[in-house]
């Protein structure tokens, strides 16, 4: 108990407290704090997964291989990097996808969004706010909650592998649309159960919009897409609550990365200086509340969210809102489906610079790349939402720690990882567990 | 680790069956893709918890249980001086150790900088390489420590996943082909797309297991299972050389998710 170590400290002035690595995450990560005399000193979020030299390794292959290889980077939102990665390439090659691709690619990528969404929200973070190590503990005290949420995930899935091919590193996708467009007699049943899904979101939604949040609350900088016509997926303006509004070739101008020596990752930095900023569900929500379906509003008011959500912890609501308007995108983009002809547009190698941006379900996850005149990558750049987060969760660590010092270790350690959930961190993608060490002095 | 008396029944009835196997999930450099496979199979999850004791899995649970461990599953490659040490820890502690997708068996696609320097792919995506500690290669497990059974896939498939856990909680020997993805074609009826379209498919040299996904959307094989039991990849390389791909094409094509296989890393070297 941190009373019993505030007395012991009086003697001392010191303690050290270390725990164990951080678990319901993707990949390897390590958070460390030190606290004296009541205040927190120093916080770091570390990432220390090995990394994989991803814009290395393309230097020299076919732009055609950037989408593939780049989906390897995360094998929970490899849509994002298919998507990304092609985009930028069709910009480079001044290739115009039709609609009836664009629309192909929206539906596959709700199939991501809902699948990463309810495996995060149902399965790795409802745990924290029951006090229960993990989902499989919550299937013996709420088997309906876990069941429902496993159908929901797998009907995510299934969209992934009608449109994709397969689940996991989808295969059917290219630089210019699709290998092959599904037919329509197996798209357009999707429709029902889309329908039936949306209901289980929103069930969802409820049940977690009754969860007991921490009391924190942070004026984010929220960046992401912004669709004036749709809730922005994979397509759209980049924007930030501080009024930024540029195509998304403008994101190497106002972002940056900078490299701290405590991690892997590179961290996101805003070149106005404006410190920290918000990517993910929340910062998405926040800008782009109006574009949102009336049904996803009427759950997000009922789950107790405003237009503006400012506590960090609530990002189980607003990930079940996103999946309840994923449902209903993906119904009616299985309804109206009508398969591309051709399922791809072709084009021409040649040197150019092409950048692309999509709202993975973590954040905005930013390409670019150069090529020469084969087609050839001569430079690539990846910005991949949990390195823009990084300093914004350990901004919110620092805050929640700081009102949370009566707390002992273990629910301490606990709140902390609970925090970093709340991005759904993709430690993977952002290099690459976690490890909390706590140090009182 | 302190074992309760088999009579010190707790309240809460959370008293583990006797029997059940302690399955662990272990990660090294990897996407976490195939280890998400397993919370992919959502019909089965609940009842392979039931039957099996997740004893530790990082990207599912905080509980963790101490080993030794039945059957320990194995992502990701070596590619750091401390994963060297694990590895050897983790396979003291297992009785079982099965590597799980490409990274674990071959090294996957990071090992494509065992065919470059490390310090240029250092210093080409971190402006400050000092503060990156890393070795120059990327491999798989069993490069480290003897490896029991090893799934193919870049990810792995999860009906190959649930094969080999039914196998191991029953004690048989899993069915894993080890012929060549053509196979696959032949018995689901695909046409074949090196035939009918001259596409560059690796699928005569490349294993089994995922379905023919990419012929059955009329793609080529891209490998990455890696290479099947016998792989003839000249031959393969001198077909896709006449069907008109360069040098450094060929070379790519073996040099993707399975580039550290043995086949495949000889034959992409040949056109290097």
């Amino acid at each position: 108990m941190i009373e019993t170590a505030a007395a012991g400290q009086a003697g001392k002035g010191r303690r050290t407290i270390k725990v164990e690595a951080l678990a319901r995450v993707e990949g390897e990560g390590a958070l460390s704090v030190r606290v004296k005399d009541g205040q927190v000193r120093d916080i770091k979020f570390r990432i220390f997964e090995p990394p994989r030299f991803f814009e290395a390794l393309l230097r020299g292959r076919l732009y055609s291989d950037a989408p593939d290889i780049t989906a390897r980077i995360c094998g929970i939102c490899p849509v994002a990097y298919l998507m990304g990665a092609s985009h930028a390439m069709e910009a480079a090659l001044g290739l115009t996808p039709t609609a009836e691709i664009r629309a192909l690619r929206r539906l596959l990528y709700c199939g991501e969004w809902i699948q990463s969404h309810v495996l995060h929200a149902a399965l790795l973070h409802a745990p924290d706010f029951l006090g229960l190590d993990d989902a499989l503990v919550l299937a013996k005290t709420d088997r309906a909650v876990v069941e429902t949420a496993l159908e929901l995930k797998k009907l995510g899935n299934e969209i992934l592998e009608i449109v994709g091919g397969r689940a996991v590193h989808p295969v059917n996708t290219r630089v210019g649309g699709f290998f092959k467009a599904p037919s329509g007699s197996v798209i357009r049943p999707l429709a029902d159960r889309l329908k039936r899904g949306a209901d289980q979101a929103e069930r969802l939604g409820r049940v977690f919009g009754g969860f007991d949040f921490p009391d924190y609350d942070h004026a984010y900088t929220c960046v992401s897409l912004h669709h004036p016509d749709t809730y922005a997926i994979e397509d759209g303006r980049l924007v930030s609550s501080l009024g930024l509004d540029v195509a998304v070739d403008g994101f190497f101008e106002h972002f940056g990365e900078a490299h701290v020596a405590h991690s892997n990752a590179l961290h996101g930095v805003a070149r106005d200086g404006s410190g920290p900023y918000l990517v993910g569900p929340i910062a998405r929500y926040n800008n782009n509340h109006a574009q949102l379906s009336p049904r996803a509003r009427a759950l997000a008011a009922a789950a107790g969210l405003g237009p503006v959500c400012t506590n960090p912890f609530q990002s189980i609501v607003v990930r079940m809102v996103e999946t309840l308007y994923a449902c209903e995108e993906a119904a009616r983009l299985a309804e109206d489906y009508r398969p591309p002809e051709p399922a791809a547009v072709e084009g021409e190698a040649r040197a150019g610079l092409g950048h692309g941006c999509t709202e993975a379900p973590r954040g905005i996850c930013v390409h670019r790349y150069r090529l020469d005149d084969d087609g050839r990558i001569v430079e690539a750049d990846i910005v991949p939402p949990t390195s823009q987060n990084q300093p914004q969760i350990e901004a919110d660590l620092l805050g929640v720690v700081e009102r949370n010092l009566h707390l002992d270790d273990e629910a301490l350690k606990w709140r902390c990882e609970q925090t970093i959930r709340n991005y759904d961190p993709c430690i993977s993608c952002a290099t690459h567990f976690l490890d909390l060490e706590m140090i009182r002095e | 680790m302190a074992r309760s008396a088999p009579h010190d029944a707790k309240p809460d009835g959370d008293r583990r069956a006797p029997k059940r196997p302690k399955l662990a999930v272990w990660k090294f450099s990897s996407c976490d893709g195939c280890q998400l496979s397993l919370l992919d199979c959502e019909d089965e999850l609940l009842a392979v918890a039931e039957a099996v004791e997740i004893a530790y899995f990082l990207e599912a649970t905080r509980a963790r249980i101490r080993g030794p461990y039945d059957v320990s599953l194995v992502e990701g490659s070596i590619t750091t001086p401390d994963d060297i040490r694990r590895i050897q820890k983790i396979r003291g502690q297992s009785r079982l150790l099965v590597t799980i997708g490409a990274c674990a068996t071959a090294g996957g696609i990071q090992a494509l900088r065992n065919f470059a320097r490390i310090h240029d792919f250092v210093t080409a995506v971190y402006p400050t390489p000092h503060y990156i500690e890393t070795l120059a290669t990327s491999t798989p497990i069993h490069d480290y420590v003897p490896v029991d059974l090893e799934l193919r896939g870049c990810p792995i498939d999860k009906h190959q996943l649930l094969e080999l856990l039914s196998a191991l909680l029953n004690g048989r020997a899993p069915v894993l082909p080890t012929h060549a993805v053509c196979v696959e074609c032949k018995m689901r009826g695909v046409p074949c797309v090196a035939v009918a379209k001259g596409a560059p498919c690796l699928g005569p040299v490349t294993q089994a297991g995922c379905g023919a996904l990419c012929p059955a959307v009329g793609r080529a094989c891209y490998g990455c299972f890696g290479p099947q039991e016998s792989p003839n990849c000249s031959a393969l390389a001198a077909t896709l050389k006449a069907g008109g791909l360069e040098r450094r094409q060929i070379a790519h094509a073996f040099r993707s998710f399975n580039a550290g296989a043995e086949a495949f890393r000889r034959e992409s070297e040949v056109h290097d």
